[in-house]
């Protein structure tokens, strides 16, 4: 999960994901983050999103953004 | 086929600092999404302007004789004007003949189909004749400058295909789709009947509290809400429309896509499991997304010798404003001309 963490604050330096239950609610991650994170995701993992995962509600929080990297076939 | 594209390049790094996010965070996005430059028109160039130039090139070349024109059809989203029609522009600036049908379709991304299959249905009853089928659009005069999630991609442009019939030629498989429930998800809220231009209507705001400022005036895009669908809807249809032409993903040459972002196509790409290079994706970083016009000019920046030189099996597919989306399946190339023409306007 640190590296997750790690890879949302290089993404979004001004915010503590820790501390927010709802990055998408608490305006942490915009639609345009997400686009970003695929893209850090995608290298990092070395994995490739389905587009049809690509939904605000997978992007919520750590845990769930853990889920879609499982998903894809990445390791965390 | 011809494309006429402005020759003013906007490259995004100097745009950069239009945008209210931290330039830092905007210019990640330049390689995923494909913000590189867009093609802008100057502040007096009209719609018709960009489809008159590119006739008279067409004209001047040889390439089509005046006296073959049967039709003028223009797809466009921002006309010169309510009234006339554009099409009706062009023919008065051409002084065409009375019987030279003229028709404008405003379908948005998708408009390049219909302007065709509108061709394609007037040939019916021209014998001998030759339709023009323009796609143009001027939209960067719709979009807020400071907004970040459409101006960057947005790109002027126009694209126009001589159709004709031909003995020889194999049948065009289409499909098209529309869903209005969702017509909300691309709009421009004011202007026409239902609102109509104000002062009030030209105030730059964030409506959606995201930092993006556009007025009412200005197209505004659900951009997730345009994403889930695309990706929910493209690819079956495309599974649909090879299904009904006979073929497998493998037999087609070229996969000529509209350009919206190269995010959104990398993604159809990966899941359709079509190779990318089969897949074009770099019209939308180099001239921006013209709306209808982003078909022709994929074809003649990409394959203008493969297109004059021999036949290759396309599917070609558009979705947009609606919203409706579509996919042809066809023979192309062979033309007597293919060609992208930069143009002062």
């Amino acid at each position: 999960m640190e590296k997750l963490y790690g890879i949302l604050a290089s993404l979004r330096p001004e915010f503590d994901f820790h501390t927010s239950e709802n990055f998408i609610e608490d305006g942490l991650l915009d639609s345009f983050d997400i686009v970003a994170l695929i893209s850090e995701l995608e290298e990092s993992y070395q994995i490739l999103i389905d587009a049809l995962d690509i939904l605000p509600e997978n992007f919520c929080s750590v845990e769930a953004i853990a889920g879609v990297v499982k998903k894809n076939g990445g390791a965390l | 086929m011809l494309s006429v594209i402005p020759q003013t390049a906007v490259r995004f790094e100097d745009e950069v600092d239009n945008y209210t996010f931290p330039a830092k965070q905007t210019l990640r996005l330049q390689k995923v999404m494909g913000y590189k430059q867009h093609r802008i028109v100057k502040e007096d160039t009209a719609t018709s302007d960009l489809c008159c130039a590119g006739l008279e090139y067409i004209l001047g070349r040889g390439w089509l004789k005046r006296e073959e024109i049967g039709g003028i059809v223009v797809a466009t989203s921002l006309p010169d004007h309510f009234i006339p029609p554009v099409s009706s522009v062009i023919h008065g600036e051409f002084q065409l003949g009375k019987d030279v049908a003229c028709i404008d379709v405003s379908q948005g991304c998708v408009a390049f189909f219909w302007g065709l299959l509108e061709a394609f249905m007037l040939l019916e009853h021209m014998e001998g004749k030759k339709v023009v089928v323009f796609a143009a659009d001027v939209l960067s005069k719709k979009v807020s400058q400071k907004d970040r999630n459409s101006y960057p991609l947005i790109g002027d442009g126009a694209g126009i295909a001589i159709v004709e019939n031909c003995m020889d030629a194999g049948k065009v498989h289409t499909i098209l789709y529309n869903n209005g429930g969702l017509r909300d998800a691309l709009k421009i809220p004011a202007g026409g009947s239902r609102m109509p231009s104000t002062q009030e209507t030209a105030i730059l705001r964030d409506m959606d509290g995201d930092g993006n400022l556009r007025a009412l005036d200005n197209l505004t895009m659900n951009g997730a809400d345009v994403f889930s669908f695309v990706q929910a809807e493209v690819p079956p249809l495309i599974d649909e429309v090879l299904d009904f032409a006979g073929y497998s993903k493998e037999d087609m040459d070229w996969y000529l896509f509209h350009q919206p972002n190269k995010f959104m196509l990398r993604k159809l790409a990966e899941k359709l499991g079509v190779p990318y290079e089969k897949m074009p994706m770099n019209t939308v970083e180099e001239f921006g997304n013209s709306s209808g016009a982003c078909i022709p000019i994929n074809i003649t920046y990409n394959l203008a010798d493969a297109m004059r030189t021999r036949k290759s099996r396309c599917c070609v597919s558009a979705f947009g404003a609606g919203l409706t989306w579509g996919a042809m399946v066809m023979e192309l190339g062979e033309m007597d001309f293919c060609e992208a023409y930069y143009s002062s306007l």
